[in-house]
């Protein structure tokens, strides 16, 4: 057992969290979430320099190789900057999903440019249903054409959708009895005729979109994976970007405890500051000990992901798990700060606003729970 | 990172498996996680099953696994001795740890002398001898460092006289080691002396006090004018309240409970599977499929803080907030366990053990009675915070 971080992996980390710290403070987070694009690209060709968007693709796309879990390193160091950029969608959502499920070709033609910064993508996953398993693509819909197929119906969620070039949809192109069955994933080019885009206002300002196909037509050599059996490509694409989620939020509630560390230091009431008071130091106890248990479930999830297992309860325990602490984390935040917490002018409502997002990204904790029951052969 | 066992630790997690399987009774089913003091268990022969696991446990060294050799022990590695713990709790087996492997003999390797090395390591590692701790007192709970039980020095020896309360397992102890002052006009916390005394110490009278699910496993132990000679004073004298603050360290990073846990939550499943309530089929209703979910990940959320801390110590670091935080934890978890347990079960969980239709012999209402304990004793829940604010977030002290 190992389970300490590398000295590579610690350098990495330090070296994310300098170049945020310097680059995108939070006041550069805080603009860029009202800004039309969302990122700088000059910042996002920086970190494409650094390697971080190659950090998990193999050498020959230009990669890093360095695995799953130095990616999520990144992610949680991303959820502390309350970094905002298309890296989550890129790489976590849309790039390791061409890597698991492409063709030679299609790696070739899609991964060195993502590793590369040039070329952005996204998945096209939930629909109005809401839901986080097979049964959630029923509107999407593929019907063959000739050699290729036309696509119809509508996505939600879909973050980056706005600067996305291709998406990652996920369709039915069969109707069975057996959900799993019967589904095709499309890598659809954002300017194919017939695909529309809307912006969601979504609370914790992450640009989400809403997408639309009307007789997009698309060629066999689109298909990601194969025709009518691109379901374990999804479910393994859903399981990384949950674990991917379990990061970017502890990294958030690292930081969250710290403010409000930082602030109830030096808040005075009474005379006194209000951390000395024994009701906030136990809010603070209770929030440090929500934040160490994210820890290591995350990590070990990342882990189990990285040695090319399925993880099924390492990753449900962690999504189940992180999701709830990240809630209470930010909550008692908000009680030690009293009002200014909840000021649009203080950084720590940006945080509660992004970690409740991730509380429903990728399974919310009920449907991990139900897989956890699932798991443990409850029938 | 890696979260695998070695392979050498699986090979040693086998071996206790087998020798647990071939000492336990058949009709075992896990134990009940109950103090081998309590009377019924007594009757029942578990007290002497104890013993012999124990005295077995001993012949093979595995009793102070992680003890070094010099002492008795093994020189196993934190995560060996983690994965004995683990499989020790797992099946609720007797006969493992106590207060003079896990406490006393790591303290007297620190600061006792050699004398008392040479007299007491030996016979804890051989189980010739039982111990018990003295620390609390009727008026001294939480603020343990009030405590008034009295050392006066008489020629060779320590004159005792006080009260100590909670002294789990002094009516089978053959030792005891304990706080007392030495220095009343000192700061209380130093004016504390460690000693050890026999329990058959003339002066020494053990009551026990039954608990509320009715297990006598604790007691209140009377020092009446007796006399301990100063070769007993661990240590320097005045010295004993920061000799005892280690010792509460040594008792923290338990990886028993989650372990423990884990085997409550396999019996639950196989309750579930057999039982329905409102008609339904308890493994099939959503609430409850939630609730167990939610049970899981908070059991392996603990699993892995626990495998932290015990993997620091191998690094050689000393966790300290990290201890704090997994009594918190793990104790409030026992809770919520025993809670679903008793939710799941419905009406004839309230069965205690004796009753014809209690399930699982009345080890679900047993163990929720006796849940309450696991937030108070060692360092109530609000000490840990404490702790954990002070020390690890750098809080102003209040």
């Amino acid at each position: 057992m190992d389970l300490g971080l590398s000295e590579p992996q610690q350098m990495l980390k330090a070296s994310v969290r300098d170049f945020l710290e310097r680059e995108t403070p939070l006041a550069h987070s805080r603009l860029m979430q009202s800004d039309p694009i969302g990122y700088l690209p000059k910042v996002w060709r920086d970190i494409a320099d650094l390697g971080w968007t190659g950090i998990a693709f193999p050498q020959e796309f230009g990669g890093e190789d360095a695995g799953f879990l130095d990616l999520c390193l990144i992610v949680e160091e991303m959820g502390r900057a309350l970094f905002q950029g298309p890296f989550f969608s890129t790489v976590v959502l849309a790039g390791l999903t061409i890597l698991e499920g492409g063709s030679v070709r299609q790696k070739e033609k899609f991964l060195p440019a993502i590793v590369k910064g040039e070329h952005l993508a996204t998945l096209a996953f939930s629909e109005a249903n809401g839901r986080w398993d097979a049964s959630a693509i029923e509107n999407t819909i593929g019907d063959r054409v000739g050699s290729g197929f036309k696509l119809t119906g509508k996505k939600i969620f879909v973050q980056n959708a706005h600067i996305a070039n291709t998406l990652v949809v996920v369709s039915r192109t069969k109707r069975v009895k057996v959900p799993e069955q019967g589904i095709t994933v499309f890598l659809l080019p954002l300017d194919t005729a017939g695909v529309s885009q809307r912006s969601l206002l979504s609370l914790a300002s992450d640009r989400q979109g809403s997408v639309e196909f009307k007789d997009a037509l698309l060629s066999h050599e689109d298909v990601l994976g194969t025709i009518g059996g691109g379901w374990p490509l999804v479910e393994q694409a859903l399981r990384r970007a949950a674990v991917a989620k379990c990061f970017e939020m502890l990294g958030s509630i690292e930081r969250v405890l710290e403010i409000t560390v930082e602030y109830v230091k030096n808040r005075v009431q009474f005379g006194r500051p209000v951390g000395s008071f024994q009701a906030v130091q136990h809010h603070c106890a209770n929030m440090a000990v929500d934040v160490e248990s994210a820890r290591y479930i995350s990590y070990q999830a990342a882990w189990k992901l990285g040695t090319g297992e399925p993880g099924v309860r390492e990753v449900a325990s962690a999504k189940a798990w992180v999701s709830n602490v990240a809630q209470r984390v930010c909550a008692l935040a908000h009680q030690c700060h009293g009002a200014i917490g909840f000021t649009s002018e203080y950084d720590l409502q940006m945080f509660t606003r992004a970690v409740k997002a991730g509380e429903f990204l990728y399974g919310d904790p009920d449907f991990h729970r139900e897989a956890l029951a699932s798991s443990m052969g409850v029938r | 990172m890696d979260f695998r066992f070695t392979a050498d630790e699986n090979v040693f997690r086998e071996e206790i498996q087998s020798f647990l399987k071939q000492e336990l009774p058949k009709n075992w089913a896990g134990g009940d996680w109950i103090s081998e003091d309590d009377d019924e268990r007594r009757k029942d022969g578990e007290l002497s099953l104890s013993r012999t696991i124990r005295s077995k446990l001993a012949r093979k060294g595995w009793l102070t696994l992680a003890w070094p050799s010099e002492y008795g022990g093994m020189g196993a590695s934190h995560m060996k001795q983690l994965v004995f713990n683990e499989e020790m709790a797992y099946q609720g087996a007797p006969g493992g740890g106590g207060s003079g492997v896990a406490m006393l003999g790591p303290t007297l390797m620190l600061y006792g002398s050699e004398d008392q090395k040479r007299e007491h390591l030996p016979r804890i590692a051989r189980a010739e001898v039982e111990w018990c701790q003295g620390y609390s007192e009727p008026e001294s709970g939480s603020d343990l460092a009030s405590l008034q039980t009295s050392a006066v020095e008489d020629g060779d020896d320590y004159v005792i006289n006080g009260t100590k309360s909670w002294t789990s397992g002094a009516r089978h102890a053959d030792w005891i080691f304990f706080l007392a002052r030495t220095d009343p006009n000192a700061p209380k916390h130093r004016g504390i002396s460690f000693f050890v005394a026999n329990m058959k110490s003339p002066g020494i009278t053990v009551r026990p006090i039954r608990n509320m699910a009715g297990v006598s496993g604790f007691n209140e132990t009377v020092f009446d004018n007796v006399r301990v000679p100063k070769r007993n004073l661990v240590g320097e004298r005045n010295r004993g309240w920061y000799y005892g603050a280690t010792l509460l360290d040594f008792e923290r990073s338990g990886v028993q409970r989650p372990a423990r846990a884990k085997r409550v939550l396999d019996d639950l499943v196989a309750l579930a599977k057999s039982r329905s309530l409102s008609g339904r089929r308890l493994a099939s209703d959503p609430i409850f499929r939630n609730r167990l979910g939610a049970m899981a990940a908070e059991i392996e959320a603990c699993r892995l803080m626990c495998y932290r801390v015990a993997w620091m110590q191998s690094q050689g670091e000393l966790p300290n907030k990290e201890a704090s935080i997994v009594k918190v934890f793990s104790t409030e978890m026992m809770q919520h366990l025993y809670n679903l347990v008793m939710h799941a079960s419905g009406i004839q969980g309230l069965l205690l053990p004796g009753s014809r239709l209690a399930l699982q012999n009345g080890k679900i209402a047993r163990n929720w009675l006796s849940s309450f304990s696991a937030t108070i004793a060692a360092g109530t829940s609000e000490i840990q915070r404490n702790i954990i604010a002070n020390r690890g977030l750098g809080l102003p002290r209040g």
